[in-house]
């Protein structure tokens, strides 16, 4: 047993949020938010909201990818917020070749590199594409499939905000039931998002039997990373899809990013696993369980859920039943695994 | 060589010799053979060092073309009709990105009503994309522009088009020249990006930008076209020098010696009117004709030199500008803004109705006779459309016309007389 796993084993977290603490860790997989020698894709000076789950998210993804290409890496952008606010032309925070095309051809342009990169006798040269929910649940998704199907030598990323943030907060086929965004207000007898509606990406993504599909979220950047270095092992479509909360569309505290992050965790409604092949090969279990209010409260997009004197109890636990299949189906609750 | 060859084919050899290292394809009616063409021959390993990517759609198509394009590649791919809609927003990216992709259009309609068959609505749908559009005139013209292109889309940076009509040229057999590689080789050097993606020297490209700097881009995309109008001959210039033929350039002039018709057109049907212009002449009228062959750029200077001493221009275009007329005829007045020359324009040829050298004839002469309408459609089926008029006047009732039409010509055989 090596010295880390027996870290693990005892299971230091830190007490109010339940974190592995980043000093309890090996040195070696200790994240590092800043020095001179951390790989740096996205520079400062961009131009992201404050608590942007997004920019924290795509930092950590494409920092470990850069690791994990020794440098060799090229990232293709969708159209959508992290494209606009990380280039306000004549300014770029991109240290890496970047390229953007169009909102819903991200995934065909990552082929198109790829391809010619390998025709340029630059085989090591990796690509990473990546995108908003919107970007890959809906307007990118014809292209993303066909990446898939093709089983094309790339690296998709969704940061995943649940609506279009970038045009600000309508409906995309990744916001959740009840939620209100601008095109489903919290009026009528269904406020919000209605139930019965979305597309579980990751599981499309599976069912393409590409080599490698995983979810992660921002508050768990250790797995995150973890997830993108294994997928930069992999040669063949890889389908990352990241939870990152929207502090403007969650309506949700800047500084509460990483403990909304984490109740979606906790709570059972974003499941963290991997999937290889078609198949579920591992799932991060739930440290602390906790009901989905405590996920929902924070966010004033649920706000209507929480009525003083009306709370719509019936559509909450509705909510509940989502996070407890999703325990159900991931086996969430069961024995922790040793890393 | 010269060979019997079927025009489709000879443009898939033709992209061959000028080794593209990406070619994504998309099946479409017309311009399916000249994928299937390019693939055949990336499989059986006559193209060195080219992948064949066999994607969902035609806006991927283009897509994939853009990245490789991007990354220092030569990149290639074909379409047609609606799938040059489909993939209408990378068509305008391309340009704006300044990546040098060729792809041949086999022109044919846009529905609905659905139509399989030779018109130029698709091209002149993306006339302003900024992409460069060549129209070839015969398949060895087709042959030749391909091999153009990719110089004339690398020296400037700029996507070109090369336009050639579905069917009519893309299936038809005829005796065609491709090429040597030696020749080919000794007129297109290998693609030379100035700025590609590369870790050594990261860029970003596709950044957004403001109004600060958008016009300064598009004047950009302008001036490039401009240049385009001078390289354009010179590039046919050192393509015969190489080659030993004529073929693209701007215009061709045929016969335009004291003419005081002169015909315009664009593409294939130039041969017919050639043969009209013939007969015309040897029964002594003063007829002749000019082929369009770059209608982006446009040159206006070039085609109000031919044009400007004609007493009528007659414009056959094969699209149409519904509430307005035509689209090639309203470029022609503008080069001829400065001259009393009347344009008409004829509409002919949609959804690959025969133009026929009877019907051509008629509107030369009636050109030549002041009969000629400032805009007229080439055999148009009076009887149907009053017809569909006046039904329409009657019973108010939205919805297609086209199966009233049908029906009105007794071509829809409908069960149940009704």
């Amino acid at each position: 047993m090596t010295d880390e796993t027996a870290l693990q084993r005892v299971k230091f977290y830190q007490t109010g949020t339940h974190t592995v603490g980043n000093r309890l860790m090996d040195k070696a997989r200790r994240s590092v938010q800043a020095s001179m020698d951390r790989s740096n894709a996205i520079t400062s000076g961009h131009r992201a909201c404050q608590g942007c789950g997004e920019a924290l998210g795509a930092r950590y993804a494409l920092d470990a990818a850069l690791r994990a290409s020794d440098g060799q890496l090229v990232a293709v952008n969708a159209t959508g917020c992290l494209e606009v606010f990380t280039t306000p032309y004549p300014e770029t925070s991109w240290q890496i070749p970047w390229l953007h095309s169009l909102f819903g051809n991200a995934p065909a342009v990552a082929t198109g590199v790829a391809a010619g990169m390998r025709r340029k006798g630059r085989a090591d040269v990796r690509v990473v594409a990546q995108g908003g929910d919107g970007g890959t649940t809906d307007i990118g998704f014809g292209c993303l499939s066909g990446m898939f199907e093709r089983n094309d030598d790339v690296l998709y990323i969704c940061y995943d905000n649940e609506a279009y943030m970038n045009t600000g907060v309508q409906r995309s086929s990744a916001t959740p039931p009840t939620a209100r965004t601008a095109t489903t207000p919290a009026v009528g007898d269904a406020p919000g998002n209605i139930f019965g509606t979305g597309k579980n990406l990751p599981l499309i993504a599976m069912a393409h039997n590409i080599p490698y599909v995983a979810t992660a979220n921002v508050a768990d950047l250790h797995d995150l990373e973890d997830k993108v270095t294994t997928a930069m092992d992999i040669r063949g479509a890889r389908y990352i899809h990241i939870m990152v909360p929207c502090p403007l569309g969650w309506g949700s505290a800047a500084d509460a990013t990483i403990h909304v992050a984490r109740m979606a965790v906790e709570s059972g409604l974003f499941p963290l696993f991997e999937a290889e092949h078609g198949r579920v090969t591992r799932s991060k279990k739930i440290r602390r369980r906790v009901p989905v209010e405590d996920y929902l409260r924070p966010q004033r997009r649920f706000a209507h859920l929480f009525k003083k004197g009306q709370e719509d109890t019936e559509r909450i636990a509705r909510l509940q039943r989502m996070a407890d299949a999703n325990i159900e189906r991931f086996n969430l609750l069961g024995e922790r695994e040793t890393p | 060589m010269l060979k019997q060859t079927e025009g489709s084919q000879a443009v898939a050899e033709a992209i061959a010799l000028c080794r593209p290292e990406v070619v994504c394809a998309y099946p479409i009616t017309p311009q399916t053979h000249i994928v299937e063409g390019v693939g055949a021959l990336v499989k059986a390993g006559k193209i060195e060092n080219c992948e064949f990517i066999n994607v969902e759609s035609e806006f991927a198509a283009l897509s994939v073309a853009i990245g490789a394009s991007a990354a220092g590649a030569r990149a290639y791919t074909a379409t047609a009709s609606q799938g040059l809609l489909f993939m209408g927003e990378a068509v305008y990216n391309a340009a704006g990105l300044g990546l040098p992709i060729v792809m041949t259009i086999g022109n044919r309609a846009i529905g609905a009503p659905i139509n399989i068959w030779n018109d130029h609505t698709d091209s002149m749908s993306m006339k302003d994309s900024g992409w460069i559009q060549l129209f070839a005139e015969t398949n060895q013209e087709a042959v030749d522009l391909h091999i153009q292109a990719f110089r004339l889309a690398e020296e400037l940076s700029c996507p070109v088009m090369v336009c050639m009509d579905g069917f009519i040229l893309t299936h038809a057999y005829e005796r065609i020249d491709v090429p040597s590689q030696e020749e080919v080789d000794a007129f297109l050097p290998p693609y030379d990006p100035i700025q590609v993606l590369d870790p050594v020297e990261p860029y970003s490209i596709g950044a957004m930008v403001g109004p600060e700097a958008f016009t300064e881009v598009r004047y950009l995309a302008h001036e490039k076209q401009l240049q385009a109008l001078r390289r354009i001959p010179e590039i046919g210039a050192v393509f015969k020098d190489v080659f030993g033929r004529q073929s693209g350039g701007l215009i061709h002039s045929y016969r335009t010696e004291g003419a005081e018709t002169i015909a315009v057109a664009l593409g294939s049907v130039n041969g017919t009117i050639k043969e009209v212009i013939d007969g015309m002449r040897d029964d002594g009228a003063a007829v002749g004709s000019v082929s369009i062959c770059s209608f982006r750029p446009f040159p206006l200077d070039e085609l109000r030199a031919a044009l400007v001493g004609a007493k009528h221009v007659v414009v056959i275009e094969k699209s149409l500008a519904p509430g307005l007329g035509g689209i090639v005829a309203s470029n022609i007045r503008m080069a001829l803004r400065e001259t009393a020359v009347p344009v008409y324009t004829v509409i002919a040829g949609l959804g690959g109705r025969p133009i026929t050298m009877n019907s051509l004839r008629e509107v030369l002469e009636a050109a030549g006779n002041m009969r000629l309408p400032d805009v007229q459609f080439l055999d148009l089926d009076h009887g149907a459309v009053e017809r569909e008029i006046l039904r329409a006047k009657q019973t108010r009732r939205a919805g297609p016309t086209a199966e009233n039409i049908l029906r009105n010509l007794g071509h829809a055989a409908v069960a149940g007389n009704d």
